[in-house]
């Protein structure tokens, strides 16, 4: 049996997520993979909770204590910090890049919010801290990926770890790790649609004839868009997305603004109507190929095409040089979506090292 | 060039072979013949589509050498733009002048717009539109489309093209 201890640097959505998915997948990680699961640091904005602070297990963090402790906290109207201070957890004063450098832990969960404008921070420098101590990384985080890509690949090797990104694109859709699933091949081109919340704004604008502005507050309103869904419609996302496909699929050595983007924000139900009545649907579609392509724009799609998914759903067409084209589809988005995507690359470094 | 004929032919034994042998006299590439038997005229005739590939030059021959034999020629279709791509345009596309991009495509002697919907919701909204270009081959195509967004890129226009492969080969 082999303890793999993780800190966990962010805890919103995706940090929770991850935390969730070990509590319920523990025993079988253990049974299956030989691999306890232990979390050891949680750090946020609020403070950080250390396994040395929680009092009764000494190397671990409890888990349920805390994730009950939120939850509890939350309908009491809390802040995060008081929920687990009210519950009798002790809150640090800890920073996340002194959590990284001085806890002890083998794998570093980045699962901070996304910030390409802010040079991907403060996500690459926790990425490069937790390097230098001598850690795994595994990140949902596109930011660093898409902007340091290079920088951080070499950073990794230069320290010997492994950095872990499937999360950064398409969520539960495996599509990182199809690298290793089609080693030999030559990946060509691929053509996807990395954005749920485009994809669920276009369905519903076909389905019911809406107006853009009409679908995209009802994608608010349930949760599917954020309060400022600039980055989703703008095809910003898409294209970070996009960028981190190019370097780790394709080998190339692309960045944001080499992508030339154009958003969903023009469409109007009467083109989506015109569209349908030819056979096609409008997505908004992300395409790079080995000559430098890259590009994010909505495309008509044929209405029998394999990228034909709606609703949230995320789809990606791969050309290949040996196995042809291979499409995967599945969810883009979600907590326990980003936590499977997690799980699976912290599992596979430590498998295999 | 692909040529598409019909034709009409009595009700009588041999005629079909009769058709079809001054197409192959001419070093033409028979593709479908369609024989309507059920749509008899009411001169008691039937009407036979059949489409071939035959060099341009033999074409006027071969319709004379059809007539010569007592073969009534109905149409003559001949198809010079094989490849063709639906194109949706978005925004003021009447008012930013849309007979300037028709022309535009058609003038390069190589594509033309086929086929033109248009939908106009309210007059201060933006108009849909669906266009159908025509060209004599997929390089043309692309470059029709390209000269396309050309302007309407000018415009102020979105342009939504599809993806290039049509399906999984």
């Amino acid at each position: 049996m082999r303890e793999v201890r993780l800190s966990i640097v962010g805890f919103g959505v995706v940090g929770r997520g991850v935390t969730e998915v070990i509590r319920r997948k523990r025993a079988e990680i253990k049974e299956k993979f030989g691999l306890d699961l232990r979390v050891v640091a949680i750090v946020d904005l609020w403070g950080a909770v250390l396994a040395s602070s929680d009092g009764k297990s000494g190397n671990e963090i409890d888990v349920d204590k805390v994730l009950d402790a939120l939850q509890r906290g939350k309908a009491d109207g809390l802040s995060p910090r008081e929920s687990l201070e009210t519950h009798g957890i002790k809150v640090e004063d800890m920073q996340s890049l002194e959590v990284i450098k001085e806890v002890e832990h083998d794998v570093m969960v980045e699962a901070t919010p996304t910030n390409v404008e802010s040079d991907g921070e403060p996500g690459t420098s926790h990425i490069l801290e937790a390097l230098k101590a001598g850690r795994h990384v595994v990140t949902s985080n596109k930011g660093p990926l898409a902007l340091h890509f290079k920088k951080l690949m070499r950073a990794a090797e230069r320290a010997d770890r492994k950095i872990g990104f499937e999360a950064t694109v398409g969520g539960a859709m495996p599509i990182i790790s199809l690298r290793e699933a089609l080693a030999g091949n030559e990946i060509l081109s691929i053509k996807g649609i990395l954005n749920g919340t485009c994809n669920y704004i276009l369905t519903r604008m076909s389905e019911e004839n809406l107006p853009f502005e009409h679908a995209l507050r009802e994608a608010q309103e349930i949760g599917i868009a954020e309060a400022d869904p600039k980055s989703d419609v703008l095809g910003v996302d898409t294209a970070v997305k996009l960028v981190i496909l190019a370097n780790a699929l394709l080998g190339l050595d692309a960045s944001y603004k080499d992508v030339s983007v154009t958003g969903i924000t023009e469409i109007t139900p009467e083109a989506l109507n015109l569209a349908k009545n030819n056979g096609y649907v409008i997505k908004l579609i992300g395409e790079v190929d080995r000559d430098g392509k890259l590009e994010v724009a909505p495309k008509l799609v044929p209405k029998t095409h394999p990228l034909n998914v709606s609703g949230t759903l995320n789809a990606a067409l791969l050309k290949t040089d040996l196995a042809g084209e291979i499409v995967v589809v599945g969810r883009g988005a979600g907590g326990i979506e980003a936590a499977s995507a997690i799980i699976g690359d912290v599992i596979r470094i430590f498998r295999s090292s | 060039m692909k040529v598409s004929v019909d034709i009409e032919l009595r009700d009588i034994p041999g005629q079909l072979v009769s058709a079809l042998t001054p197409i192959s006299e001419l070093g033409g590439n028979i593709i479908s013949v369609l024989h309507h038997r059920d749509r008899k005229t009411q001169r008691g005739t039937i009407p036979v589509q059949i489409v071939f590939d035959v060099e341009e030059s033999k074409l006027a021959m071969l319709l004379r050498r059809l007539r010569e034999r007592g073969i009534t020629v109905v149409r003559v279709g001949t198809e010079r733009l094989k490849e063709a791509a639906l194109v949706l345009l978005i925004g003021h596309i009447v008012r930013s002048d849309v007979k300037e991009l028709i022309d535009a495509v058609d003038k390069t002697g190589f594509a033309e717009v086929v086929e033109l919907f248009l939908c106009m919701p309210a007059i201060e909204e933006k108009s849909a539109a669906a266009l159908t270009i025509r060209a004599v081959g997929k390089d043309e195509l692309e470059q029709a489309l390209e000269i396309l967004e050309g302007i309407t890129r000018d415009k102020g226009i979105l342009i939504v093209r599809p993806i290039e492969d049509e399906l999984l080969a």
